[in-house]
């Protein structure tokens, strides 16, 4: 199999997603969904947590997905995927289904970090053969920015709001994808819209493997986040260089970065492009304090790098 | 008429739903442990571990989780069962909505038990009670043979209604008590039930179909009605899949409602579970002392049989009415409130009184069932009563 397909080859495939959906201008998910789903060189079921994906691509009776899809609730769709693979699992048994079809599920980060981390947990513990595709945008943007565990530390949302004595959310967001590692499932990546040979390249890998497999993409979003709508992938794009979010994969317990940029930029640079980071510009401490962490996370993964850590 | 091949075991309320769930040989089980069904799934994975069923075991996290995998391999098509009680049912509330909503026919059996706090883990209706506009048909059973027979054919019924379907026996009372259960043989379980034919299915990847929409002002209220119609026609559905069985197999399970010693009685109980025992025994030695009591036994509580009732009620003079569950509405549990509804459409009512009972497990003795018969016998009589009281609770 062709570890990589040009963008030009996937978009003669069938998408997975059609246009006339109503995601906000701007907004990325719909070309990971894409990327992520032409990359399957089989037919794909999918599964959607409750959140914008679901809400903008199915209001009834419309539906943008000319593949099968099932929602049902906002905290399990780990779980969901998992019956739907279980029946497969026994057609495929006994001999009543012949082809192949890869299962994937999709959620943002609420329904990851947060209500569903538990359905995922137990999904993944039980080895399910389905790829998990978070989609990062780092807070509850569905129900207009509320502060979730994958919000990272100084963000300003509705319910961490940047006041006159607390600058936004005062902790650090949780590292979904060591959360995950930590299952010692076959594969687990994070990976970038604005990289997408190499998300492409991790998605197509993921579908090679037997098991629970995870990948982390990062989702800007354009009112959550607050930069031109313009912007996404390279916000997505400065989130990379300045190591904020780092492309690395863990296979089999070995660990891998996939990109080191050549000048690290300060993360500074990432931060000052966006609203909900604004009321930091005047304070040092803290970028200073962010910048320590994301220096710090970085040096850990180096040391990792092409180590078997499970 | 019976056919040759029944066979009699001694079962608990457990044993017979887990063997009757291994003659259906359903596609799919998720079920996650809980006191007083542990057991159904307990003894369920030993047959899949055996290799006698062909069902595919999902050993669940949470009782969420067993309902979201129950929605999603339905959806795919599959023949799904699970098994539940109390706070787990409790747990998986948001999910019962979402499979009747999107007419999946799973069946659950539920083994009664009291609702936290204070924590209790005994036989009551809280549970299911706090279920029951949950869009699920619910039946339930007087004793271990009847949760036999009726898991087979609410597997038939969910199926043919497209709607999904709990099973409901008393907690630790049937569950666990041991009983004689007649039992059909495997060939005539797999023939009544045929295989399930989906009408859409999430593994025709030629034919895509998106389940679970967002849905709002413009057809949400559309969806919910041809809903309530499907719980409408479900009376038929249900009525027939009985008479079907009762025909094929010589049993005589009731389809709505079952009647006890009715035929010349002056004033009548109405009770579901496995309280109609203890009462239909306290109405035969009634009887003998000359008092002309009988018995509703109320089997499928959804959808709620109110025309049965109102007919079969209709020109008695006094009932009395058995609920064990406290629904706090201040005014009696929630058969009596139905029971109630459904009376009034009678020019002439009969006098009604609630008697809350059992609640935590509390034993309902024979002398409680006389003290029912009694206390509504004076109702019969003429005397002024409360509309509800509590049965069997210390102090009272």
């Amino acid at each position: 199999m062709k570890k990589i397909l040009s963008l030009k080859e996937l978009s003669e495939r069938n998408l997975g997603l059609a246009g006339g959906h109503r995601a906000c201008a701007g907004c990325p998910f719909p070309s990971i969904v894409k990327m992520v789903l032409s990359s399957s060189d089989y037919p794909v079921v999918v599964a959607n947590a409750t959140g914008c994906m679901e809400v903008t691509t199915t209001i009834f009776p419309y539906t943008a997905w000319p593949v099968p899809w099932i929602h049902s609730a906002f905290e399990n769709v780990a779980a969901t995927i998992a019956g739907v693979e279980t029946v497969y699992k026994s057609l495929k048994k006994r001999g009543l289904i012949k082809e192949k079809i890869n299962f994937v599920a999709f959620a943002g980060d609420g329904g990851t970090y947060d209500i569903g981390l538990q359905a995922l947990s137990g999904a993944i513990e039980r080895g399910h053969n389905f790829l998990y595709v978070l989609y990062d945008n780092q807070a509850y943007m569905n129900t207009g920015i509320q502060r979730s565990s994958g919000t990272p530390f100084g963000a300003h949302t509705t319910t961490s709001p940047a006041g006159k004595v607390i600058p936004g959310k005062m902790q650090e967001r949780k590292d979904i994808t060591e959360i995950i590692a930590a299952h010692e499932i076959p594969y687990v990546a994070q990976a970038s819209p604005s990289h997408f040979g190499d998300l492409i390249r991790k998605v197509r890998r993921a579908f090679e493997i037997e098991g629970p497999k995870f990948i982390a993409v990062i989702s800007p979003c354009v009112p959550g986040w607050g930069y031109p709508e313009n912007k996404s992938i390279e916000m997505a794009k400065l989130a990379v260089e300045t190591c904020f979010w780092p492309l690395y994969e863990i296979e089999y317990g070995v660990y891998k970065i996939n990109y080191k940029p050549k000048e690290k930029l300060p993360v500074k640079v990432f931060l000052e492009r966006q609203e909900r980071f604004k009321h930091l510009i005047q304070r040092e401490d803290l970028i200073n304090e962010i910048q320590k962490k994301v220096d710090e996370k970085w040096e850990r993964l180096l040391s990792l790098d092409g180590k078997k850590i499970r | 008429m019976r056919i040759k091949n029944f066979i009699k075991h001694a079962l608990t309320g457990n044993e017979a739903a887990a063997y009757a769930m291994k003659q259906i040989n359903p596609d799919v089980v998720a079920a996650y442990p809980i006191t007083p069904a542990t057991e159904i799934v307990q003894i369920f994975s030993k047959y899949v571990a055996d290799g006698e069923v062909d069902t595919e075991f999902v050993p669940v996290e949470s009782e969420h989780s067993a309902m979201s995998v129950c929605i999603g391999a339905s959806a795919a098509g599959a023949r799904v069962m699970t098994a539940t009680a109390s706070q787990g049912l409790a747990l998986m509330h948001e999910m019962l909505y979402i499979a009747s909503g999107l007419r999946l026919p799973i069946v659950m059996v539920v083994g009664n038990r009291a609702l936290s706090a204070p924590i209790n883990i005994h036989g009551d209706h809280s549970d299911t009670m706090g279920s029951r506009d949950s869009g699920w048909i619910q039946f339930y059973c007087e004793n271990a043979n009847e949760v036999y027979h009726t898991t087979i054919m609410a597997v038939k019924i969910a199926e043919r209604a497209n709607l999904p379907c709990m099973v409901c026996m008393d907690g630790f009372i049937i569950t666990h008590g041991m009983e004689v259960v007649e039992t059909l043989s495997d060939e005539d379980v797999r023939e009544f039930l045929g295989k399930r034919e989906p009408l859409y299915n999430l593994l025709d990847v030629k034919n895509p179909i998106t389940v679970g929409p967002l849905d709002l002002f413009d057809f949400y209220f559309e969806h919910k009605r041809s809903q309530a119609e499907a719980m409408l026609k479900s009376k038929r559905v249900i009525a027939e899949v009985v008479r079907d069985y009762n025909t094929r197999f010589g049993t005589d399970f009731p389809d709505f409602v079952e009647e006890y010693e009715t035929k010349d009685a002056d004033f009548l109980i109405i009770s579901m579970s496995s309280a109609a025992g203890t009462i239909k025994e306290a109405i035969d030695i009634k009887r003998e002392e000359g008092i002309k009591v009988g018995l509703l036994r109320v089997k499928t509580f959804r959808p709620f049989p109110y025309e049965i009732l109102r007919e079969k009620i209709k020109g008695f003079k006094a009932i009395g009415i058995m609920d064990r569950a406290e629904s706090f509405s201040t005014m009696g549990g929630p058969l009596s409130i139905e029971i109630k509804a459904s009376l009034y459409p009678l020019e002439k009512r009969p006098s009604a009184i609630d008697f809350i009972f059992g609640l935590g497990g509390r034993e309902f003795t024979l002398e409680d069932a006389f003290k029912v018969i009694e206390i509504t016998k004076k109702l019969y009589e003429g005397e002024k009563l409360p509309e509800f009281m509590y049965i069997g609770l210390k102090g009272e």
